[in-house]
């Protein structure tokens, strides 16, 4: 028997496991149309690879993976392209994004599937491409790329890998439902992995709440040496730090990853997932998904394709409408809320509650901290989470990133045992964001400043250039002509006097021009000098110009980024500041040329 | 179809503040039953009017601060303020130094700070020590005589008559100096198996007083079960108190021994109903070790040295002096960090 570790903290939420998980898998069927998601992974969203109209195979690539994190998405079932367009996907914002629409032909062809069931014999790079090339995404939590997560940097070795059964969520049972009746499944898609990685240890950790699943487990890892772990059921077990911790009493160390200290987690859906896609040569389409709540009749674990729309999972459950009161995709403690059922099923997506009236009450007004600590006794990470709530309330950001701010995982478990209803997590939310905002802020002005200083400094120097090159000019001009002088002798002396006094007063013109140019400000500032104090308040509404457009391209950049609906008017903006950047230049240059001019031109005499 | 947006977490705990704060005024009862056999009603009289009091001094300055009356007055921290002060004021206080020490506690020591939860100082603590101090007299001749409510206290209808007169000193006979005071004073001349002949000890501890405090404990042991609050404070003041005993005290002919620090006066009280006070009390485990470890500290060392005999209030309100300094020093060592990080925000530390 494993040795294992408790970890600080947690809760004990009531379950409302038993709604969903006494049913068997079933199969969602076909809708009517598929809606994906480009991206539905962290990483660059996919790159299509097929135009509107197209007829589609089952698990023919739709788009490309772009970059090092990205992932493909594939067609679930045969159809037609119907539309690339911008959809509602899942997200907290209720944002939309680009998606592709296909309408199944009802016939489920399948392309051509390349199994590698002798992964063994190829070399590991193949198998990862494989892995990628299917899709495959970590279906537990954020969808973080698997190929990636399974290639540790080179000095890290992985001693244990464990695979995350614990499902310490309230109400989702899709691992559960899983592990129960695909173990094999699980054990060899662990096996895939752990031929990749040759770790020590394999284990399996499930919370002892799932009796069915480590029976089902034990008998699928039977003659191998994967160990199947038990862990006491408590919210938040199959965090991964907290996972971790229980497994090896480690702790993955504060901006580090879990293979610093010779760990690895993975959900057990991505292994299955890794299964199919090595054993089977399926990429990834579907995935097991939760539809529970009170307000559905019939809870229960689906199997759906990816793009089904929630909404027709929540038919099929029986939805009633009158009762339902929110909609919650993930589970009580970490999911969100969705502003509409019409976003599709994406690879995360695990569990989807339609709450009825009074069933995740709205919490009691907020009331004032008593400090009576029992966020912190409930906090895995040991963070004092009244400190928290208490900086960030205050906005005093600093303070509270001194205190680990983003240490906190929001899990949630203050927030469920404060007595005064305080909801600590969107304090932490909004200091975070406040936090990364302000920091991509100074790092954009800090960007800002170094491209406007780098352009006035080559200003600079190209003007110090021409000046140079005139002086340089003038000189010859002025020795030809002294050389003319001497050459033609004195005869024409007063001409050539007029001459000469003209050259010394041009080029004493331009040694004080140019004295002006090196120190503009200081010239600026002498009040005897009646034109140059417009080039102060021009250079001034330069550079405010600069900035704000500098802003300006920040905020395209991240519009664009994060496909908030705004990018248009913000690239007007753009265009109409960068016509005013150049106003102010060139006014600013015609001010400098007009104040050096009446110097220029030398005393005629 | 309108969907309700709401932020995770999506479920919460049925624990409430005004519930925990119900549970703690019902974890005084064993204490104030005891209390009210030994002592007679005059602590249950006291507790009624500061509680009374309480409630309506609270209610007053919320009207003068123009917040929602029911949604601040239902927390019933006010009450647990009124009833503490109640169970700790002598028996025979009379009924105007009673409203300025709840007056001064909720008024000035909570409303004043910004209510509930941002004041440093234990309430309760403040209006003892307050009227401790400008009223010494009404302070330690008014303790009852560990008569028993059966045996020859005064009746309800006496009690309640002798606390509204109002005068500084109740009837001779039925007060009596508290075993404490009776120890430090007399042990100067005494040895101690002679000062353990004044009535107030009778055949035990302390007579009545060991009770009592046992009483405290028990409620004590179920705020503990009960999770509200955590063993730390209350096991590092008694700690220290014993420490400081044994190491200082041993002497019995010279010094209150252990059995009468730990179970005579507001000792169990203290340590476990009023320095546990969330508020006005350290953060971290580690810190709630040094804030209860001083408390049990002071209070051993103004008990022993100072000029009064009893000395909860003082130790506590001492302490709260220190918390934000013990806050700043002991932070707890976040998950995944080598060390704790100390200070507010000092970008140098680790
Ligand atoms: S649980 Fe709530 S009331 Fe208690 S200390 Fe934490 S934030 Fe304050
Ligand atoms: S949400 Fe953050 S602060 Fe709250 S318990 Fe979880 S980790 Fe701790």
């Amino acid at each position: 028997m494993r040795k294992l570790w408790d970890f600080p903290g947690g809760i004990h939420p009531p379950q409302h496991k038993s709604q969903s998980n006494s049913q068997p898998i079933r199969f969602a069927g076909l809708p009517q149309k598929l809606i994906l998601p480009l991206q539905q992974h962290i990483g660059s969203p996919a790159e299509t690879r097929v135009a509107v109209g197209t007829t589609v195979l089952k698990g023919e690539c739709l788009a490309a993976a772009i970059g090092t994190l990205g992932v493909p998405v594939h067609a679930p079932t045969s159809g037609k392209i119907e539309a690339i367009s911008r959809q509602p996907v899942p997200h907290p914002s209720g944002m939309v994004d680009w998606c592709i629409t296909l309408i199944p032909d009802g016939l489920d062809t399948w392309c051509e599937r390349r199994a590698m069931p002798d992964y063994a014999h190829h070399p590991r790079p193949e198998v990862l491409a494989r892995i990628r090339d299917a899709g495959v995404v970590g279906l537990g939590g954020a969808g973080f790329p698997i190929h990636i997560k399974l290639q540790p940097p080179e000095r890290d070795k992985v001693e244990t890998l464990i695979l995350n059964g614990a499902e310490c969520e309230p109400y989702i049972t899709a691992d559960d439902v899983l592990m129960r009746e695909r173990a094999t499944e699980v054990v060899e898609g662990l096996n895939i992995m752990a031929w990749l990685l040759e770790p020590a240890h394999c284990v399996i950790a499930v919370e002892d709440n799932k009796p069915e699943a480590i029976a089902a487990l034990r008998a699928a890892a039977e003659d191998t040496l994967i160990e199947i772990v038990v862990i006491p059921t408590k919210y938040p077990s199959g965090g991964e730090k907290q996972l971790i911790q229980i497994v090896t009493g480690l702790e993955v160390p504060h901006g580090g990853i879990p293979a610093d200290i010779g760990t690895m987690c993975q959900n057990v859906g991505t292994a299955v997932a890794v299964y199919r896609a090595i054993h089977h040569g399926e990429p990834l389409i579907s995935r097991i998904t939760s539809i529970t709540g009170h307000a559905v009749t019939t809870p229960g674990n689906v199997e759906a394709y990816l793009g089904t729309p929630v909404a027709d999972l929540l038919r099929q459950a029986g939805l009633q409408t009158d009762r339902l009161d929110r909609l919650i995709l993930g589970g009580p403690m970490m999911g969100y809320t969705l502003q509409s059922a019409d976003v599709p099923v994406i690879k995360t997506t695990n569990c989807v509650i339609a709450a009825a009236r009074g069933e995740l009450p709205e919490p009691p007004p907020e009331q004032p901290c008593i400090r009576c600590g029992a966020c912190s006794e409930a906090c895995p990470m040991e963070l004092l989470p009244q400190q928290l709530f208490w900086y960030a309330k205050a906005e005093e950001f600093e303070k509270a990133e001194h205190q680990n701010l983003f240490d906190c995982i929001e899990c949630g478990a203050c927030s469920y045992v404060c007595p005064s209803s305080i909801p600590l997590v969107q304090y932490y939310r909004f200091a975070k964001g406040e936090i990364r905002a302000h920091n991509a802020e100074q790092l954009k002005s800090d960007r800002a400043r170094e491209r406007f200083e780098a352009r006035q400094a080559r200003l600079e120097r190209e003007r110090g250039e021409k000046e140079a090159r005139r002086e340089e000019r003038a000189r010859t001009a002025a020795e030809a002509q002294a050389k003319k002088a001497e050459q033609s002798g004195n005869s024409d002396g007063p001409a050539l006097d007029d001459r000469a006094a003209k050259t010394a007063a041009v080029q004493a013109a331009l040694a004080r021009k140019e004295q002006k140019a090196q120190q503009p400000l200081t010239a600026a500032q002498s009040p005897d000098e009646t034109t140059e104090p417009d080039i102060a308040s021009l250079e001034k509404q330069l550079s405010q110009a600069q900035d704000k457009l500098a802003t300006m391209v920040a905020m395209l950049e991240e519009a664009q980024t994060s496909g908030a609906d705004n990018a248009d008017k913000l690239e007007r903006a753009v265009a109409k500041n960068t016509e005013r950047v150049k106003r102010a230049e060139e006014a600013l240059s015609a001010a400098r040329n007009e104040a050096i001019q009446p110097e220029t031109t030398p005393p005629s005499g | 179809m309108t969907l309700r947006q709401q932020s995770s977490p999506h479920t919460r705990g049925a624990r409430s503040t005004a519930h925990i704060m119900l549970w703690v005024i019902v974890a005084t009862l064993p204490g104030l039953i005891v209390q009210t056999i030994f002592f007679g009603w005059g602590n249950l009289i006291n507790v009624a009017w500061c509680i009374a009091l309480a409630i309506g001094a609270e209610a007053a300055v919320l009207r003068l601060r123009q917040r929602p009356l029911k949604f601040y007055l239902s927390d019933n921290t006010a009450a647990l303020t009124g009833l503490l002060l109640g169970l700790a004021l002598p028996p025979f206080t009379p009924w105007w130094v009673s409203a300025v020490a709840v007056i001064a506690a909720i008024v000035m020591a909570k409303q004043l700070y910004g209510g509930l939860g941002s004041n440093p100082f234990n309430p309760a603590m403040v209006g003892y020590a307050l009227v401790l101090i400008s009223f010494p007299v009404a302070m330690t001749t008014n303790w009852a005589a560990p008569a028993g409510l059966f045996q020859g206290a005064p009746g309800f209808l006496e009690t309640l008559g002798l606390i509204a007169a109002g005068k500084q000193t109740a009837i001779d006979a039925y007060t009596m100096a508290t075993p404490l005071d009776v120890y430090k004073h007399d042990i100067g001349a005494l040895v101690a198996e002679e000062v353990r002949q004044h009535p107030s000890f009778g055949t035990g501890v302390a007579k009545g007083w060991e009770w009592v405090n046992l009483g405290f404990l028990a409620g004590g042991l179920v705020l503990l079960y009960l999770k509200i609050i955590t063993w730390h404070i209350p096991v590092s003041v008694l700690a220290a108190l014993v420490v400081m005993s044994l190491a200082f005290g041993s002497n019995q002919d010279l010094y209150a021994p252990l059995s009468l620090h730990l179970l005579a006066g507001a000792t169990i009280l203290g340590a476990f109903f009023i320095a546990t006070d969330p508020v006005s009390a350290a953060t971290s485990h580690q810190g709630k070790l040094i804030y209860g470890a001083g408390i049990g500290l002071l209070l051993y060392v103004i008990r022993t040295w100072g000029s009064y005999p009893d000395a909860v209030a003082f130790a506590v309100l001492l302490m709260n002096f220190a918390v934000p300094f013990i806050d700043h020093y002991t932070p707890p060592r976040t998950y995944g960090h080598n060390k704790a990080r100390r200070g507010i925000a000092s970008k140098s530390a680790g």
